[in-house]
């Protein structure tokens, strides 16, 4: 279970780290979400990972689970939640006021030295 | 006895953010402002007594809700959080203030944005929690992308969405951290976890480790050290004048940060976790303030030019911080004082130029002729003396004090040169600025105006037209200009207040044991006798720490 989960946590990192460089406002967003359910996974984690066992005091349980991470799960997710409310609106308003999904509202001139410029890109340089 | 007036600069503008919304500052924006500007004032008032209570005393300790520590929320006042909580608010009345001159019209709910984010200023500074530290993080971090949003525009929208990726990347760095810290010690409260890393055994010193660099990476980011500072630049300067001279302290809570989790969890005496960031700290400060010397001198606009002395006063905190000694850390925090104001009048005084000189705005072009040269001026000499750190202001007195705190450390001679380079560079980008917009004005506004109308992040249409400055207007301007001049001629007790605020900080078993003393007997609860902490407050708790160690055994 802890390879399973580990690894889990890791995937989803490497994804969303991968998603957010790719900045275009879309997989960025996907990118944000998915680090924030990879932390969410890894705090939870840091209670230690049991089976059967409850949270709060109850008659007859022999091991209890640690109710502070969970507590802390919820307060991330309800924080990440409100962020990514926000990002998705900022993104949708600035897409619409520049004309482009590019993080940086315009996308970067082609890197090969002489590949021919596109008309848009030679007449703002 | 300072009581519950520990939480009130959480809570009052907490409430007066309610109170404003409710108002509504379409419907009644008079109101909305005399709330605001009332509720500046009366965080001024509470955190000056809080202030004159922290040099007599120990560090005082809200236990939130009665659950005591390490199980509950504290709140801790110590000296360095009472000073940080009163320069929060002499800051937010000149904020505030500037605002009612009419940026605050330009877009909505600016004043219930501007008390939440001084809820989360003060609630940073003032909290004893690693966790709840997140918590008051995201909230003066959310409210900071409203502001840094008002008055819209593409420019401004396009900065704050990649202050808001940076700082959200930064956030999930900084609960990996935590998580990371309660996995390893099972406790998020700061005091304790300076006895529980101190005690841990030596094989949960690499975790430990990383966690620490984990959270000084975020602290990093936020304090806009040199690798991690970019998202700095454009962001301060798109945002409003008013929201700029506030954002001088947003810097300075990474800062805060820094110096409260590197010397209450990672100090000299803490095992495992020892002395985490003495190596890093020094150099990097010193490679920020390279970095923002040359900024400084290539910047083209005068907005750009204070960014970067933000930078540049990072980097001298740093180089002051990073010895850990107290006469070091004191000089480091003169100087946060210093440059938080000048920074904020620098702010201030790029929103005035750039507003007298329309289309332009605060670029380095020859201009028109500025409305009140003579006034403008004197405070932008002023300004300029203090913030490259020439005598009499105080800026000369903060770099003696952070060159005299550095030199028995090992990076003494690269620290010298740049703070003395940096400060040469400073005043001449700093003359050859005055001298551009004051003295070079009148000659060719033409030409210059069409060429910059498309460069400056503010839209040319946003602004006020050319009116004459009402005089009441300059007033925030004057207040930071009073403030560094009282600073000073007050530079004698406020550095003997600085002096012990190091010491209480390099000897941090006062903090811990304020936090977490013994118990009063209260009926159901115990005495602590013999040294061992006792748990107090317990089911949950108890039961929660017992299962931590049954876990470590079977894993």
């Amino acid at each position: 279970m802890e390879l399973l989960v580990a690894s889990g946590i890791g995937a989803l990192t490497a994804a969303g780290v991968y998603l957010l460089l790719r900045a275009h406002t879309f997989p960025m967003i996907l990118g944000l979400t998915l680090m924030s359910y990879s932390v969410n996974l890894f705090l939870f984690a840091m209670g230690r990972l049991a089976i059967s066992a409850p949270p709060l005091i109850s008659d007859g349980a022999e091991r209890y689970a640690d109710p502070l991470p969970q507590a802390l799960v919820l307060t991330a997710i309800v924080i990440s939640f409100g962020m990514t409310a926000l990002v998705v609106a900022l993104s949708v308003r600035l897409r619409f006021d520049s004309g482009s999904d590019h993080v940086d509202c315009t996308e970067p001139l082609p890197v090969v030295p002489d590949a021919p410029l596109s008309p848009e890109s030679a007449e703002r340089q | 006895m300072v009581g519950h007036l520990v939480i009130a600069p959480v809570l009052l503008p907490m409430f007066a953010a309610a109170l404003i919304v409710a108002l509504g500052d379409q419907r009644r924006p008079s109101a909305c402002r005399a709330v605001s500007l009332a509720n500046c004032m009366a965080l001024v008032l509470a955190s000056i007594w809080l202030l004159v209570w922290a040099v007599s005393n120990e560090p005082a300790v809200y236990v939130l809700g009665n659950w005591q520590a390490p199980y509950g929320i504290v709140l801790v006042l110590d000296r360095l959080s009472a000073l940080m909580v009163a320069l929060t608010s002499l800051l937010s009345v000149a904020t505030c203030w500037y605002a009612l001159r009419g940026w605050d019209t330009r877009g909505r709910h600016f004043h219930a944005l501007l008390q939440l984010q001084l809820m989360g200023l003060n609630g940073a500074f003032l909290t004893g929690d690693l966790f709840n530290l997140f918590v008051f993080f995201e909230l003066l971090l959310i409210a900071s992308y409203g502001l840094m949003l008002h008055g819209g525009g593409v420019a401004r929208q396009r900065a704050t969405l990649h202050y808001i990726v940076y700082n959200l990347v930064a956030s999930t760095l900084f609960l990996f951290a935590a998580g990371l810290l309660y996995g390893v010690t099972g406790t998020l409260n700061m005091a304790d976890l300076s006895l529980q890393v101190a005690a841990a055994p030596i094989e949960d010193a690499t975790l430990i480790r990383s966690a620490g660099m984990l959270l000084l990476v975020v602290f990093a980011i936020k304090a806009a050290v040199l690798p991690l500072c970019f998202w700095l630049q454009e962001g301060y300067r798109s945002a409003s004048p008013p929201v700029a001279c506030l954002f001088a302290v947003m810097t300075k809570v990474g800062l805060y940060s820094i110096l409260r989790v590197c010397t209450l969890i990672f100090g000299s005496d803490a095992g495992a976790g020892a002395d985490l960031a003495a190596a890093w700290l020094l150099p990097a400060g010193i490679a920020t303030l390279a970095f923002a010397a040359v900024g400084v001198i290539a910047s083209r606009s005068f907005g750009m030019l204070v960014t970067y002395l933000v930078i540049a006063s990072a980097g001298s905190m740093l180089v002051g911080v990073g010895t850990f000694s107290q006469g070091g850390i004191a000089a480091a925090l003169f100087y946060l004082v210093h440059s938080t104001l000048v920074v904020a009048l620098l702010f201030l005084l790029a929103g005035e130029i750039a507003r007298e000189r329309g289309a332009l705005g605060s670029d380095l072009l020859p201009g028109p002729a500025l409305a009140a040269p003579v006034r403008l001026g004197v405070v932008f000499l002023f300004a300029a003396v203090a913030a490259s750190g020439l005598p009499p202001v105080s800026g000369f007195i903060a770099k003696i004090g952070i060159l005299q705190g550095v030199q028995d450390s090992p990076w003494a001679y690269s620290a010298w040169v740049a703070i003395l380079v940096s400060s040469l560079l400073t005043v001449i980008a700093l003359a050859r600025a005055g001298s551009m917009l004051f003295w070079r004005a009148g000659a060719g506004a033409g030409a210059g105006a069409g060429a910059s109308a498309s460069v400056d992040g503010v839209p040319a249409t946003a602004m006020v037209p050319l009116a004459t400055v009402p005089a009441a207007s300059f007033g925030p301007v004057w207040l930071l200009v009073v403030a560094l001049i009282a600073l000073t001629a007050g530079a004698r007790p406020v550095q003997s207040y600085l002096d012990a605020t190091g010491m209480q900080l390099m000897s941090p078993a006062n903090y811990v044991d304020a936090v977490i003393r013994p118990v009063q007997s209260d009926g159901n609860e115990e005495i602590n006798v013999d040294g061992d902490r006792l748990r107090a407050g317990q089911p949950p708790a108890g039961t929660t720490s017992a299962q931590h160690s049954a876990y470590r055994t079977a894993l």
